[in-house]
């Protein structure tokens, strides 16, 4: 069962029934899933997490759905992996990955989606939809094929076709949007007031983003129940950085783990970077930007939670780096060469920002830090092409010899 | 959904650059379409302001003054931020 007590606009605090809904009706903040802790806690313990399925349906009781009823596609509980070859070369004994990119439809998003998916059938709906450049897409696509759900995905026209083929091999209706970033976003949020839909990232949103949590709590669970010193996160919305720091508080207020002395850091794309802007601004503002990043999977020009990403930052001591758009690529060849992970162009801006966190200081030799990989390489794979430069030989073993000689 | 005749009521927040924050904007937009604006939250600082507020009409006039406002520099966009999502 779900220990949800009312979603609560986290501006003014008022109090809303656990409707379909997102924004509060009095001052148009945004609405969260306020729970019922004491219920959790006694619902709640390492044992009974550790024997539930390796999935992050293993913390049900943390989120705000029937798990009995998920729209399940076994998302999470993905590879911390200790990165030893990485960490030597940047100089940390105790650098985790947390492996995000192996979940069904190859990012993190399968953790916010298989929560808003299963709360879409909780609440009656037959239509989900989402506006989305990939990997968003492809998780909700997968879902609702998974759920018997109709689904409508709105897609800049100009998206590489790789990524359509990833969302419309689910077979959902995929709606190609002629225009620029902005105008898809405003039009896409007028369709959520005109369509009675389940928009995963809209009415859903609160919900939705509840499934990020999961990030937190894995982590702990994985380290030998404890929450790491320096969590290095890509960020879009803001979402995901301040659901993985409310995990771990969430962890520590239950005794599931002991206090959270945890610094959160954002990492963007110089070319989409206003989070990181409003942080070294000092003034806790976002002044939203035009997006123009290889990064696409971080190109949020005004995101939603920016604000409460910037009071995350200030809350947990951490800090915030943008990554030169040249840099993104190395990162992505660093981590695949020093550990054979293979991620997309948000992990190479987690990789380029962790090691610039590590040169200027911020992050010790020793202190035990999770890099955050969130989406695979396989979906990106037109930022690293020109990496392609194969030995080209005739099939004999003289042209093969001569061909070595040559490198 | 037609939108020729409907009234309705549409959320949206204006950022503004440092040369508009003296500009009464909403103001004009009140009189020079016809729509009635309800101001929700703002918050306005030396080099950037904005304001996030209901605009309530008929449709085509919302589309109308929304152009309007964008044509004077000022970024518009859904109060729940960006729905475009990677």
């Amino acid at each position: 069962m779900a220990y949800v007590k009312a979603l609560r606009c986290k501006q003014c605090g008022r109090e809303y029934p656990a409707e379909p809904i997102n924004v509060c009706e009095f001052c148009f903040g945004p609405l969260e899933v306020a729970y019922d802790y004491d219920g959790i806690a006694r619902a709640i313990s390492r044992a009974k997490i550790a024997r539930g399925p390796l999935s992050m349906w293993r913390y049900a009781a943390l989120l705000p759905v029937d798990a009995d009823n998920a729209v399940d596609l076994n998302a999470g509980f993905t590879p911390l992996l200790k990165a030893k070859n990485l960490g030597r070369l940047l100089g940390l004994s105790e650098l985790y990955v947390k492996n995000d990119a192996v979940n069904p439809s190859y990012s993190f998003k399968d953790r916010v989606v298989t929560v808003a998916m299963t709360k879409a059938l909780e609440f009656g709906f037959d239509t989900v939809a989402c506006a989305s450049t990939g990997n968003l897409a492809g998780s909700v696509a997968a879902h609702a094929a998974r759920a018997g759900l109709k689904a409508f995905i709105f897609i800049p026209a100009d998206l590489e076709h790789g990524k359509q083929v990833g969302a419309a091999v689910y077979g959902p209706t995929l709606v190609a949007v002629k225009g620029s970033y902005d105008e898809v976003n405003r039009l896409c949020s007028e369709l959520s007031d005109n369509y009675p839909w389940a928009f995963v990232n809209i009415n859903m949103r609160p919900y939705y983003a509840e499934g990020s949590k999961t990030l937190g709590y894995e982590v702990a669970e994985q380290l030998g129940w404890r929450a790491p010193q320096h969590c290095v996160v890509p960020v879009a919305s803001g979402s995901l950085l301040t659901k993985i720091w409310k995990g771990l508080n969430e962890f520590a207020a239950l005794g599931l783990i002991g206090s959270v002395d945890t610094k959160m850091y954002v990492t963007q794309a110089a070319g989409c970077a206003p989070i990181v802007d409003g942080w070294n601004s000092g003034k806790m503002l976002i002044r939203p930007v035009k997006p123009n990043t290889i990064a696409k999977s971080l190109a949020i020009g005004n995101p939603a939670d920016g604000y409460y990403a910037l009071t995350t930052l200030r809350d947990s001591g951490g800090s915030a780096v943008a990554v030169p758009e040249e840099e993104v690529v190395d990162g992505i060849r660093l981590l695949a060469e020093t550990e054979g992970i293979f991620t997309e162009s948000a992990g190479g801006v987690v990789i380029s920002g962790l090691k610039r966190l590590v040169q200027s200081g911020l992050i010790k030799s020793d202190e035990v830090t999770v890099a955050y990989i969130t989406g695979n390489g396989l979906k990106t794979q037109e930022t690293v092409e020109d990496l392609v430069r194969p030995l080209i030989i005739e099939p004999t073993l003289t042209s093969f010899q001569e061909a070595l000689k040559g490198r | 959904m037609t939108k020729e005749k409907s009234a309705t009521k549409r959320r949206v927040k204006f950022t503004f650059q440092p040369q508009l924050i003296k500009e009464p904007v909403i103001w004009q937009l009140g009189h020079q379409f016809k729509l009635v604006t309800n101001i929700r939250r703002a918050e306005v600082r030396e080099n950037v302001g904005w304001v996030i507020l209901e605009l309530e009409g008929q449709e085509d006039e919302i589309d109308r003054g929304i152009e309007w406002v964008l044509s004077k520099g000022v970024r518009v966009d859904p109060v729940s931020g960006d729905v475009l999502e990677g």
